[in-house]
């Protein structure tokens, strides 16, 4: 899947939630919005984009949320 | 007239708690204050004789045939404009009224041709009719100075004006001022002079007339008739059906002759429509059994094979082993489905069911993912229900009317002529649209404020007017105390109050001057019923979600919400997008909007349908362009959309559809998307089927066959056919076979049958054991989700910003006559009003420009360029340009990009920057498209000139 396009779709997610006042909760929205609404390939494209440092630029409280969320996101893909 | 067995009865029914009880010919009758004479005798049974007055109309008291005598009242009051009083002693024949009826009568045909044998009116005439009921014998002035030669006007491609048969009742007149709200008929002269015109041009097609046909319905005579009717005579049969463009979902009368088709007339008795209809639902027909339908399935090897004509066994055996060969060679999620929000609910649910139980996966997502994909998500969240919570008729209780991003008018035109009967009736309306949309001054209604915002700032405008909300003390603190969360209200309500949303600090964002907008907020929360309505242009945006949020937020905060006049009403596009989304199109939701992961909900499904299902999301309609693209999508089934040319980003969607393997599309037509398929399955038209729709206020409306399908199968046969050749067996023997199914899974339709929509004629869902007759408002005692949930909706600039390059913002709409993709309309003579696609823009921008008038203009954006031709408007304001997109070679889609909502990646349609030249020639893109067409259509032609036969692909 094509990265730029997860990337940028996740910094949209993210750009919703960042308006929350507490930023665990904010984390927890954006991981919840992908978990309910990303197909399992985007899911582990996004973060193999990631691990291998392609997603720079991923928004801090992107990235900060789905390492905070790693587990719920892709351990239902296993 | 319509052949349809309504009772007439004369005048309007009155809705009074005082109730008046007089005597009409002996007889008692109790009915509503306010009522006529007339009406009053019809209930009874009585049908005095009347010639000017119908009962969708307020009377007029011209033609005097009504005329009754009162007891102790002098002369012959005519009973149409007459109201009934407590013990009144009426009486309907007698001598003195015989003889005046016939007076009446005889001057009527002394000046009408008397040539009832050839008329097109034969049979179904009122003058015809009252002539007879009268005993009508002699005509004594039959030679004097009369209207007999005067030509007919034949402008309209659907109906003619013979002025000779007309008796001037000004029925057509109080149509189209009342019905329709045009006011584009006027009665010219007086006397024996007088004749019916329509304002602002020589004939009825150069004129405002907006060919609704009300008047049409309306007139007693053949003076405004179909053109149908004339060319094919009085019709025999009638079938009640639902109207297959928009999301008003009229209630239609199909008018037979045996299978053909004579005309269409709109159901008084139709829940959404009371006796209504637009250009398109009542005349637009015609495209159902045009010469381009494809009849015969057709299979390719490649996009650049010869199609070959094939039996359906073999349609179906080559799909079903293309979709499993790929599953095998590419993993399961390699294929997937689409489903049409033209189709009826059954069809819908079928494709979806394929999806999941025969596939095995979610793959299966819905054009609604292009319009209203936001409603849905926004509305699930704040209000717990994924649909609009009013009916149509609630804004006849509204006070202030807040129409956002919409053009009722032209996109939704019977529901559009409703809401100016409300306004016209003193409604105040706030309209917020960067164009100035026909509502906001148009015959008998003014906007009180037209909010012209820059494209792409609705979230900060509705944080404005918030923010005035709450800051004035304008809350509704007892409603919100009682209905909503509090936690989340009181979190909303410090983010609101903050001053980076006041009207003072957005209006450099929206272009909206601050006073205005806080005088509109003001309006809006203060004005008894507040009502928001809104459209594409509220949904088509980066920010679609925040903004169906922020309205949600809004009603919440002013208490409009959970009771007739007020609401949050999203205007759907097409005709069954609700019903699509409502029978689990998404590919993260089963019927009835639960998410797949819902172990409850997937057990009952599994059960019922006998397969094990997966929790997993699916992908969404770009997320499979993207997959196609980057080699894991393979396959795609495709049931009447044309995502090639409805869908964002044309390079975008067709090097997406040329990586498929196996494209299958299902549709009337050889369609933008089916010029890449391998294989085409011919659909059904909605005159070919049965099944239901439902319209944007959750109508569910019965579809009815009036034909036997063209191609042999309706589409529900043709997905359950399919079904069975992957190995999944369905075994429906009827359309209501499947809403039983859907009664049994959806909580929402628990009480649905075919039986109660027979008896009830429609139904709004939730339909349950708690509302057995339906639901007209919801959320009245509490929200679907228990309590109301406020949400943060900071605003997020779009991305597509303007700059030197891309110095204004296009927007894109659609126009009265042309529907959607125009694949039915533009095989109509409605191309009459519309041939092209043009491009509308401000004096100012044209003039920097050189740009005139009719001139050729390049729009290029950064993901590509068309060419179209100008029309400079002031509608527009400075900066913004728009366009429609109803013809494929206009390539709107070709600029627009592929920015999306946030939450559902609903296309950003309504924002995109371009610059504009004068140019001299088509652009490159339109130069292959119209190569490539013509290469697709010889391809065609090859295979419609071949027979059947057993072909080997
Ligand atoms: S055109 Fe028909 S409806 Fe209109 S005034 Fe003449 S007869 Fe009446
Ligand atoms: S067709 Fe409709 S708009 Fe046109 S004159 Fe008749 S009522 Fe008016
Ligand atoms: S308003 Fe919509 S549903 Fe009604 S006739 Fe027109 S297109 Fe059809
Ligand atoms: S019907 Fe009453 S005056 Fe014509």
């Amino acid at each position: 899947m094509n990265i730029e396009h997860l990337i940028h779709m996740a910094n949209q997610i993210g750009s919703y939630f960042a308006a929350e006042p507490d930023p665990a909760d904010a984390r927890a929205g954006i991981a919840d919005h992908i978990a309910r609404f990303w197909e399992k390939r985007m899911r582990q494209s996004l973060y193999a984009g990631l691990d291998s440092g392609e997603a720079s630029a991923l928004a801090p409280l992107v990235s900060e949320a789905l390492a905070e969320h790693r587990e719920r996101l892709l351990g239902r893909a296993a | 007239m319509s052949l349809h067995c309504h009772h007439d009865r004369g005048t309007p029914a009155r809705v009074s708690t005082e109730r008046v009880t007089l005597s009409i010919d002996g007889m008692s009758v109790t009915v509503p204050a306010g009522t006529s004479i007339l009406h009053a005798a019809a209930e009874a049974g009585v049908d005095i004789p009347k010639l000017c007055a119908t009962e969708s109309l307020e009377a007029f008291g011209s033609c005097r045939l009504c005329v009754v005598q009162v007891k102790n009242r002098r002369g012959y009051p005519a009973s149409c404009t007459t109201l009934v009083e407590e013990g009144m002693e009426v009486t309907t024949e007698n001598d003195a009224l015989f003889r005046l009826r016939r007076g009446v009568m005889e001057l009527y045909i002394s000046d009408h041709p008397l040539d009832c044998l050839t008329c097109s009116a034969n049979g179904n005439c009122e003058l015809q009719d009252m002539a007879g009921r009268v005993g009508l014998r002699e005509v004594r002035y039959a030679d004097g100075h009369n209207h007999l030669a005067e030509a007919a006007d034949a402008s309209n491609p659907y109906f003619n004006y013979d002025p000779a048969k007309c008796i001037v009742c000004s029925r057509c007149v109080r149509a189209c001022g009342e019905v329709q709200g045009t006011f584009a008929l006027t009665t010219t002269e007086r006397g024996f002079d007088s004749r019916i015109a329509a304002a602002g041009g020589t004939d009825f097609l150069s004129s405002e007339c907006v060919s609704c046909g009300a008047c049409v319905a309306a007139c007693p005579t053949a003076a405004l008739m179909e053109k149908s009717v004339i060319e094919l005579g009085q019709p025999q049969r009638s079938v009640t059906t639902t109207c297959a463009y928009c999301g008003v979902g009229c209630s239609l009368n199909a008018e037979l002759q045996g299978e053909k088709l004579v005309r269409m007339v709109p159901d008084p008795s139709g829940g959404a429509n009371h006796g209504h209809a637009c250009v398109k639902g009542r005349f637009a027909w015609g495209y159902a059994t045009h010469a381009d339908r494809i009849t015969t399935p057709m299979i390719r090897k490649s996009i650049r094979d010869p199609w070959q004509a094939v039996s359906w066994e073999e349609a179906i055996a080559h799909t079903a082993a293309e979709f499993r060969r790929l599953q095998e060679k590419h993993g399961a999620e390699s294929i997937g489905s689409i489903t049409s929000s033209r189709c009826t609910n059954e069809e819908t649910f079928l494709v979806q069911k394929l999806t999941r139980a025969a596939f095995g996966v979610n793959n299966v997502d819905t054009c609604a993912r292009v319009c209203h994909s936001p409603t849905g998500y926004g509305l699930k969240q704040t209000l717990g229900e994924s649909a609009g919570t009013q009916d149509f008729d609630s804004v006849m209780q509204a006070d202030v009317i807040l129409l956002i991003g919409a053009n009722p008018t032209d996109g939704h035109p019977v529901f559009g002529s409703r809401m100016k009967q409300r306004l016209r009736q003193g409604a105040k309306l706030i309209v917020a649209d960067p164009r100035a949309i026909d509502l906001v001054d148009t015959p008998h209604v003014r906007a009180a404020h037209h909010l012209k915002l820059r494209p792409g700032t609705n979230v900060a405008l509705i944080n404005a007017l918030a923010h005035v909300v709450v800051s004035e003390g304008l809350v509704d603190e007892a409603f919100v105390a009682l209905r909503c969360e509090p936690e989340a209200f009181a979190k909303w309500r410090t983010f609101i109050a903050d001053p980076r949303h006041s009207p003072e600090a957005t209006e450099e964002v929206t272009g909206v001057p601050a006073a205005e907008m806080r005088a509109a907020a003001r309006l809006y929360a203060t004005t008894g019923n507040g009502a928001i309505y809104y459209g594409l242009g509220v949904t088509e945006h980066s920010q679609g979600s925040t903004m169906v949020i922020g309205i949600a937020n809004l009603a919440m905060a002013t208490g409009n919400i959970g009771r007739p006049g007020v609401g949050v009403n999203p205007l759907r596009g097409q005709n069954n997008v609700q019903g699509s989304c409502d029978m689990g199109s998404f590919p993260h939701e089963l019927p009835g909007y639960r998410h797949v992961s819902d172990v409850e909900t997937r057990t009952l499904f599994e059960s019922v349908w006998g397969v094990p299902l997966s929790d997993e999301p699916g992908l969404r309609i770009p997320n499979m362009f993207d997959a196609a693209i980057s080699g894991s999508f393979k396959g795609l089934y495709v049931q009447g959309e044309d995502i090639a040319q409805s869908d964002p980003n044309t390079h975008h969607v067709t090097a997406a559809l040329e990586s498929l393997e196996c494209l299958v599309v299902q549709d009337l037509f050889l369609n933008e998307t089916a010029k890449f398929a391998h294989v085409f399955l011919p659909g059904a038209s909605f005159l070919e089927k049965d099944g239901t729709f439902t319209n944007a206020e959750r109508r569910i409306s019965r579809v009815r066959k009036v034909m036997r399908p063209l191609a042999e199968y309706a589409d529900w046969e043709v997905t359950q056919m399919l079904s069975n050749a992957l190995g999944y067996p369905m075994n429906y023997r009827h359309p209501s076979e499947i809403m039983d199914e859907i009664a049994r899974l959806m909580p929402t339709f628990h009480g649905v049958s075919y039986e109660k929509l027979d008896r009830l004629g429609s139904v709004q869902w939730p339909c349950n054991e708690t509302h057995p007759e339906g639901t007209p408002t919801m959320h009245i005692d509490e929200f679907v989700r228990g309590k109301g949930r406020f949400m943060l909706t900071e605003y997020v600039a779009t991305e597509e910003r303007v700059n030197r390059r891309f110095p204004l913002l296009l927007t894109t709409g659609r126009i009265l006559s042309q529907y959607n993709v125009g694949a039915q309309t533009r095989r109509t003579a409605n191309t009459v009003w519309h041939p092209e696609d043009i491009l509308e823009l401000h004096p100012v921008d044209a003039e920097d420009r050189g740009i005139r008038e009719g001139d050729w203009v390049g729009v290029q954006s950064r993901a590509g360029e068309t060419v179209l031709r100008a029309k400079i408007s002031e509608r527009m304001q400075p900066g913004v340009v728009y366009t429609t997109f109803h013809w494929p070679g206009s390539g709107a889609n070709v600029v627009t990009t592929e920015n999306s909502d946030w939450a559902t990646n609903c296309p950003e349609y309504k924002v995109t920057a371009v610059q504009i030249t004068r140019v001299e020639q088509p652009s490159v893109w339109q130069k292959q498209f119209e190569r490539f067409s013509e290469e697709q259509m010889s391809l065609l032609k090859a295979s419609t000139e071949a027979k059947p036969a057993h072909a080997s692909v």
